[in-house]
């Protein structure tokens, strides 16, 4: 390849002084006090794999209920927790997170950067987290018990809940700052500290889904710190935003919490259309199809997030005017949303294609994603969507687009990525083993609430009629496949972290793009410390 | 393309679209099950049907274009038959391409979509108004022409049945969950509003045969309104979480002939007189 002369090991270029190597001693200076964006990722992905698998936990609680019609294992109240909780922590605790992990990761690296921007924050962004869901999670074992409003947090009936709601109110605080600091760092970094060449429309796409992601986060987390701030007072102090015998609107706190809600589930797949737009061209071994126009769509999407907050709500009894102006702005995500989908199928396009695990799940995203688009296209027909809001229908949509989607991305960067992390190769046969056994159980496990949905199954409840017996039961199999199955990934994790003993190459792939395939394997502990000189025939998309 | 690829591509999209046939419509067929949205009882539900299985027809067709053109790559340019990768990046005029065909898909779904939504928001002409009450847990309706008021609550044998470890089985329940001790009795043939509000949280009433849902929600008022056109039991469900009993409080709807209808309302104004003078509240 011509183009690997241009590619330096800035390693051989450093002075005695400061040797990339050094790592503190301790336990507690490596890991409690780092400031280092390699150690801090790691400490997110760590904890976002923990949370998955107590999320998981929760899941299996539900699915187990749902085996079968009548109520054998917990009360209602606690299936409500359930949901809630698995919900809160699925969102908060596994998948953003993970996107931030690596994000610290890869985007010094990737940029050319020796370091995130505000490394101290770094920390603290991190070390919020684990005490934010402890004390989430705590309220689970309070005389009130947890929450059980949903993660949507509804008022009224959100303020029935007990003591424990101010716990609830202030761990979703928590978290919020955590993302708003984290994201300040990613604009900061990737704003100030480029390497020399690397312009903005050389970014990696990772880097440029990013960066819209934590605008969109910087956004819309202080409009839900708001809005759990008013259920709070409501709550504690007789205010009486959301309560209609006050003069209040509950439907109110729909609007606030949905303009949140809608640009967050962007934020939850966003990085992932970044990552796969890393992964596809990889293993095609050809440039990434119509880079400006992804770029584009990524920022049309984004904006777009922020005007359809209301197709969520279809049914409060909205003025014609407002749901046709919802419907017709939904509809329109579709069009960028196409784009990608069509520029990744057109990067495969006469390549010259292998399926190794990262390869496989990114594939495996393109279709599932798909799926869970198109039946997104049929939730934003409003009159449609008042037969299929708050059914099945709604969390077999949902799903598709989080768990094949976000997770199955998360899934590809994993692979994909931690031979360059840890310098060990995973081991193929359990990846591939694992994507197979995912991929079949998780279409097991959500195709059928669609069936379920349209049947007219609602959401959130913890017993149905006999007549949804049959497709419970097959999703309930799924998900309990689903779940064992995401044992394995823990395993292979494991594995190639501290048993592995296959060294991984710095390139670790057959010729991939980007700066941080020019840093050995694993990378020295502090990476890019002189900037490396970018040009254009580095970048992702070069032809 | 050489014969033996088109014989591998065929196959596949083949082996694919069997695949998705059975997951799709085969395998739900067989197992006797609903699978699909009701087509309903009222212009409404029908109009609903009708946009849902437009709808779910045009993205089933593209998910087979996307996912046809997809296969084909995969099965063609891979590296083990040994293919050559292109060096192509770009092409301006396939971009336009596929922006503006999805618009021009998007422009013919949203004329059904529009209609039947001005169609549903158009409550005018009701010659019969019903208000609808939701509580933790049941349903309160007040027939506000006939003076008729009344609470709905889950029928006990179900509610029996449905205890933790209760030790009934559910399917030894006549309409297990979806049965009521008073339901809502309502005449044919006759444009009926709803006025549609709650007590305590927001919950939302639904009733698939008729059409749609809506919330009811403390301190608004809903409108909604129904025109059945054929006599039967209609089931639903509260359809937005309401607290621990959000899945047991299921909403029946009898519809009857309009002799019947009347003749029903008059045996409940002559039991309601008889409650009220024994100085009882309904």
């Amino acid at each position: 390849m011509s183009t690997e002369t241009t590619y330096t090991d800035v390693n051989e270029t450093h002075d005695e002084h400061d040797h990339g190597d050094h790592k503190p001693t301790g336990f507690l200076d490596r890991w409690l006090f780092t400031t280092n964006h390699k150690d801090i990722g790691t400490l997110y992905l760590i904890f976002s794999l923990t949370m998955f698998m107590i999320g998981g936990a929760m899941a299996m609680v539900i699915r187990a209920e749902l085996f079968m019609p009548g109520l054998q294992l917990v009360e209602p109240d606690f299936f409500n927790q359930m949901t809630t909780m698995h919900a809160l922590v699925m969102v908060f605790g596994a998948v953003m997170p993970a996107w931030v992990g690596f994000a610290n990761w890869l985007v010094p690296m990737m940029i050319g950067a020796p370091d995130m921007a505000l490394p101290r924050m770094n920390n603290w962004s991190f070390w919020i987290l684990p005490f934010a869901f402890s004390m989430l999670l705590s309220t689970l074992f309070m005389d009130s018990g947890g929450p059980a409003a949903g993660w949507t947090m509804y008022p009224p009936l959100v303020l029935q809940t007990g003591t424990s709601f101010a716990f609830v109110v202030f761990a979703i605080h928590m978290m919020g700052v955590s993302s708003i600091m984290g994201s300040i760092n990613i604009i900061a970094t990737i704003f100030n500290m480029r390497a020399p060449g690397m312009t903005l429309l050389r970014m990696p796409m990772f880097v440029w889904t990013w960066l819209i992601t934590a605008f969109l986060l910087i956004a819309v987390m202080p409009v839900l710190a708001g809005a759990v701030t008013m259920l709070l007072t409501d709550h504690f102090f007789a205010t009486n935003f959301f309560n209609a015998a006050g003069g209040g609107d509950p439907v109110m706190f729909q609007h606030i919490f949905w303009f949140f809600g809608h640009p967050e589930v962007y934020i939850l797949i966003l990085p992932a259309f970044g990552v796969i737009s890393e992964i596809l061209p990889t293993f095609s071994r050809k440039p990434l199809f119509g880079y400006s126009s992804m770029v584009y769509a990524t920022a049309t999407i984004a904006f777009l997030s922020f005007i359809v907050w209301a197709h969520h709500m279809f049914t409060v009894g909205m003025p014609l005017q407002g749901e046709l102006f919802f419907m017709y702005a939904t509809m329109l995500i579709s069009v960028p949303t196409g784009v990608k989908v069509f520029n990744w199928i057109s990067t495969m396009w006469q390549g010259s294609m292998t399926f190794e695990t990262p390869m496989l799940f990114a594939i495996g995203f393109v279709v599932l994603f798909t799926i869970g688009g198109l039946s997104g296209l049929m939730l934003a027909i409003t009159a449609a969507d008042f037969q299929y809001h708050d059914t099945y229908f709604v969390v077999a949509h949902f799903h598709y687009v989080l768990v094949p989607g976000s997770i199955f991305a998360l899934m590809a960067a994993t692979y994909y990525w931690l031979p360059k992390f840890t310098g060990n190769m995973y081991s193929e046969k359990w990846g591939k083993i694992h994507f197979w056994l995912s991929a079949i159980s998780v279409n097991v496990l959500f195709f059928p609430q669609h069936y379920l949905g349209l049947a007219g199954m609602p959401r959130r409840i913890p017993d149905y009629s006999p007549q949804f017996a049959d497709f419970n039961m097959i999703s309930s199999i799924g998900g309990f496949a689903f779940g064992a199955t995401q044992l394995i990934f823990v395993g292979v994790v494991w594995h190639c972290v501290f048993r592995s003993k296959v060294k991984a190459t710095a390139m670790v792939w057959e010729n991939p793009r980007g700066l941080e395939w020019t840093l050995e394997s694993p990378p020295a502990y502090h990476s890019f410390t002189t900037p490396p000189e970018v040009t254009h025939n580095m970048v992702r998309h070069a032809e | 393309m050489k014969k033996e690829n088109t014989v591998i591509v065929a196959l596949a999209v083949l082996a694919a679209i069997i695949a998705a046939t059975w997951l799709i419509l085969v395998a739900p067929a067989l197992s006797g099950n609903e699978i699909n949205m009701t087509r309903g009882v009222t212009p409404q539900s029908a109009d609903h049907f009708d946009l849902h299985m437009i709808v779910l027809w045009i993205c089933v067709v593209i998910g087979i274009g996307v996912f046809t053109v997809m296969f084909t790559s995969i099965v063609l340019h891979r590296k083990s038959r040994g293919h050559e990768a292109a060096k192509f990046s770009h092409s301006t005029k396939a971009e336009i391409i596929w922006t503006i065909i999805p618009v021009l898909i998007l422009v013919v779904m949203a004329v059904p979509a529009t209609t039947a939504l001005v169609k549903m928001e158009d409550s005018s002409g009701a010659v019969m108004t019903v208000k609808i009450t939701g509580f933790q847990w049941r349903w309160k309706y007040e027939y506000l022409d006939q003076d008729i008021s009344f609470i709905s609550s889950l029928d006990p044998t179900s509610n029996a049945a449905r205890q933790l470890d209760s030790g009934i089985e559910p399917t030894s329940v006549d309409n297990y969950l979806l049965d009521v001790d008073h339901p809502l009795v309502l005449p044919i043939g006759r444009k009926i509003k709803f006025l549609i509000t709650a007590d305590d949280v927001i919950h939302s009433w639904w009733v698939p045969a008729l059409g749609w849902k809506r919330d009811a929600i403390p301190g608004f008022i809903n409108e909604a309104w129904t025109n059945i056109e054929k006599p039967g039991t209609y089931r639903g469900q509260c359809a937005e979480l309401c607290g621990k009993d959000h899945g047991f409080m299921p909403i029946v709807v009898v519809a009857l002939s309009e002799d019947e209808f009347e003749a029903w309302v008059n045996e409940q104004r002559t039991g309601q007189r008889q409650i009220a003078q024994r100085g009882t509240t309904p």
